[in-house]
């Protein structure tokens, strides 16, 4: 049971309440019991100092009397005349605390006395006194009923029971307060929860109406549980592909070993060995790539960002591939505007530059559009626009964002080289340096050879 | 890594490829410290073949007690070792003053891997999974480096020379004219002449990017590169070791 919040807050309230009320109780008595004394002691210093007057002017007589009838009056002050040796002659009291009359002055403590018999009621009471030696040696006692000893007591432990059981009443109100309304939704969440782990992702937290901070956090685990499904989900399918994508290469891979073992000339042999090498460095390129575009996706690379020459970049990546786009019959044309400097990986954006260079060459060669590279680079607004524009078959536009994710190709067939991955790539370096990916054909109106236009969009530098 | 395309260019010394390093590399002793049993077990003998002593050490500890009793031209450490980690091997061994070149390898492949392995003390860095002609070609060159002399102004190789301050090239007497990035590329395979040195290697100290160029790029540009300096000559000197990389070589 003290695993819920709601008993454990409302046993500390009750705890706290009790103490708090044990307190008030006390004070509240200490105080009333100091005044209640202080104005006992001044009537009964007030009926000293009549008596004294009495006996100055009248003599004993005159006192007697008045003692006599003041005793009578109903709830009468206890009034005891003694003798110098402390035995009682007079007065409304059967018995002191012996000792009490030996002393003038005021009682330092209260002390017992036995008041005559009172029917049913304890024997000895509590009293306070203030005693009076007169120059005859008659000793005259003044005092006031204190009550019975328990009785005070007996009214703070009653004031202590209601207060403790109001307490225990506001402990039960608050324990459903909280527990019954707020805690249970907490219940609920974590019910939610549980299901949450067991695996099913599409559950969501209950939120309420009220908007209050409990609605708040079941909103934002909600959408965090959408964002993770939706990663989950691209998990799921890129997992997928990759099954999907590796098994070609590695039933080639396991064909070429089977004819390596059944060749008998050396040379066919050594051919079909190095096939199978071939083919798992291929395999191993995938990798990488895969491996590279996720370390990339993650950021954990953001580390290593530093100012990089953009054009620089530009120019030396299309100065790398001018042979080869020159060998494959392809002119490489440049028109970068110098000095654009950007917050980047050098590595990265290189590496990115090369893949769409790669790209454009591959699907240029076959095709019948003007035989041309195009590498631009220029300022636009606030952002350097990087393109490497072909004139291929191009991308039809509805297959422009499919083309960018893992594993899609336009040729079906697979029968260029490649992974696959050039372009996810591509958009993994741009994410990472808050840049985007536009994809265009270059030449719209040309039906047979539209060519593609990548390009690589950078935020500028900040002012 | 291996390129084997159809793209490749210029096959013409298919006949010394087999062992490229047994004929040309001097004794050199080296340190594997690498706790893959099987992969260490792949590269001794590999490496024994190519000429190589090779002791092994199969974690940190060891590793670091071999590294700094004995004297190696070249250490190959693994990058995640037991009982200590690759990289504090390598420091401990620099605190000790144990210069030998480290080639660092490595399985966790993050683009700045290489700048905190370098930063430790690395000389070289190759992550996993590699082919071992890369390796083996990046261990020749760290050890060759000592004996190279970086003052150097002019590299020969046959008749062909490279001077470094007037960036001139001639073969046989005669003035060949180079693109800055042709005189670079001849210069880093001159610099390690009679060495083999890989398309990876090339990017890196010729365009100073560190990743695998996949395609034929760096082909097209040797491929260049040679008929320049070999058009008008009969000897060969720049050649193509399959499944390797390249080697320029004078062959006597």
């Amino acid at each position: 049971m003290f695993r819920s919040t709601a008993v454990r807050l409302s046993a500390l309230y009750m705890l706290l309440f009790a103490l708090c009320a044990a307190f008030l109780v006390f004070y509240v008595t200490a105080m009333s019991e100091r005044l209640l004394s202080q104005q006992t002691r001044q009537a009964v210093q007030e009926e000293v100092v009549d008596i004294q007057r009495a006996y100055e002017r009248g003599g004993i007589n005159l006192l007697l009397r008045m003692m006599e009838r003041r005793a009578r009056q109903p709830g009468a002050n206890l009034y005891v005349i003694a003798s110098p040796n402390g035995e009682i002659l007079a007065g409304n009291v059967a018995s002191v605390q012996p000792g009490v009359l030996n002393e003038e002055g005021w009682t330092n403590v209260p002390f017992r006395y036995e008041p005559f018999a009172e029917v049913g009621g304890p024997r000895f009471h509590l009293a306070t006194a203030n005693v009076l030696k007169l120059d005859n040696g008659l000793r005259i006692m003044v005092g006031r009923d204190l009550g019975d000893p328990g009785r005070f007591r007996g009214i703070v432990r009653r004031a202590l029971m209601v207060a403790l059981a109001i307490m225990g009443l506001g402990a039960l109100i608050i324990w459903f307060g909280i527990g019954r309304n707020a805690l249970k939704r907490i219940d609920r969440m974590s019910a939610a929860s549980q299901k949450i782990m067991a695996g099913d992702l599409s559950q969501r937290l209950p939120v309420g109406r009220s908007g209050d901070e409990f609605d708040r956090l079941s909103d934002s685990l909600n959408a965090m549980l959408g964002r993770i499904e939706k990663l989950n989900e691209g998990l799921r399918q890129v997992s997928d592909n990759i099954a999907h994508d590796l098994k070609t290469p590695l039933t080639r891979l396991r064909n070429k070993a089977a004819d390596a073992i059944a060749e008998t000339r050396d040379d066919a042999r050594r051919n079909a060995l190095e096939g199978i090498i071939a083919e798992s460095d291929q395999l191993i390129r995938t990798f990488n790539a895969l491996l590279m575009i996720s370390r990339v996706e993650a950021g954990s690379i953001a580390a290593e960002m530093s100012e990089v020459d953009l054009s620089a970049i530009s120019s030396d990546s299309a100065e790398l591939y001018e042979p080869v786009a020159e060998e494959a019959g392809l002119a490489l044309v440049t028109e970068i505007e110098p000095g654009l400097i950007v917050q980047g990986n050098r590595e990265l954006v290189g590496q990115a530059i090369f893949n769409l260079l790669d790209n454009a060459i591959k699907y240029s060669v076959e095709s019948n559009g003007d035989p041309k590279i195009v590498v631009k680079l220029s300022r636009s607004g606030g952002t350097f626009r990087l393109s490497i524009c072909d004139n291929g078959p191009g991308v039809p536009a509805h297959k422009r964002v499919e083309v960018v994710k893992r594993f899609v190709r336009l040729d079906e067939s697979r029968s260029k080289p490649g992974t696959g991955l050039g372009l996810s790539l591509v958009e993994a370096v741009m994410e990472l340096h808050g840049g985007s990916l536009e994809l265009s054909a270059t030449d719209e109106a040309n039906a047979e050879a539209p060519g593609l236009t990548v390009t690589m969009v950078f935020p500028g530098r900040k002012p | 890594m291996q390129m084997i395309s159809p793209h490749s260019p210029g096959t013409d010394d298919s006949a010394g490829a087999k062992k490229p390093a047994e004929a040309i590399v001097p004794r050199m002793k080296i340190l594997v410290i690498e706790d893959d049993l099987e992969a260490a077990a792949y590269m001794t003998k590999a490496f024994r073949e190519a000429g190589i002593v090779v002791d092994h050490a199969s974690d940190g500890e060891s590793g670091l007690f071999m590294g700094s009793e004995n004297t190696y031209d070249v250490m190959v450490i693994d990058r995640m070792l037991p009982r200590r980690d690759g990289l504090s091997v390598i420091s401990e061994l620099r605190k000790r003053g144990v210069n030998a070149p480290v080639l660092i390898l490595s399985a966790l492949g993050q683009v700045d891997d290489r700048v905190t392995g370098l930063r430790a003390g690395g000389d070289d860095y190759l992550p996993k999974p590699y082919a071992f002609s890369e390796l083996l070609a990046r261990v020749e060159v760290l050890g060759r480096r000592k004996g190279t002399p970086e003052q150097d102004m002019v590299y020969r190789v046959g008749d062909l020379e490279l001077d470094r301050l007037s960036h001139e090239v001639r073969r046989a007497g005669k003035e060949i004219l180079l693109q800055p990035r042709e005189f670079r590329l001849l210069e880093y395979l001159m610099k390690n002449a009679g060495q083999v040195v890989t398309r990876t290697m090339l990017l890196e100290h010729v365009w100073d990017y560190h990743f695998d160029p996949q395609t034929n790029v760096i082909d097209v540009h040797v491929s260049r590169l040679r008929s320049k300096i070999e058009k008008d000559f009969d000897k060969p000197l720049l050649k193509t070791i399959r499944g390797a990389g390249y080697m320029i070589k004078d062959e006597g």
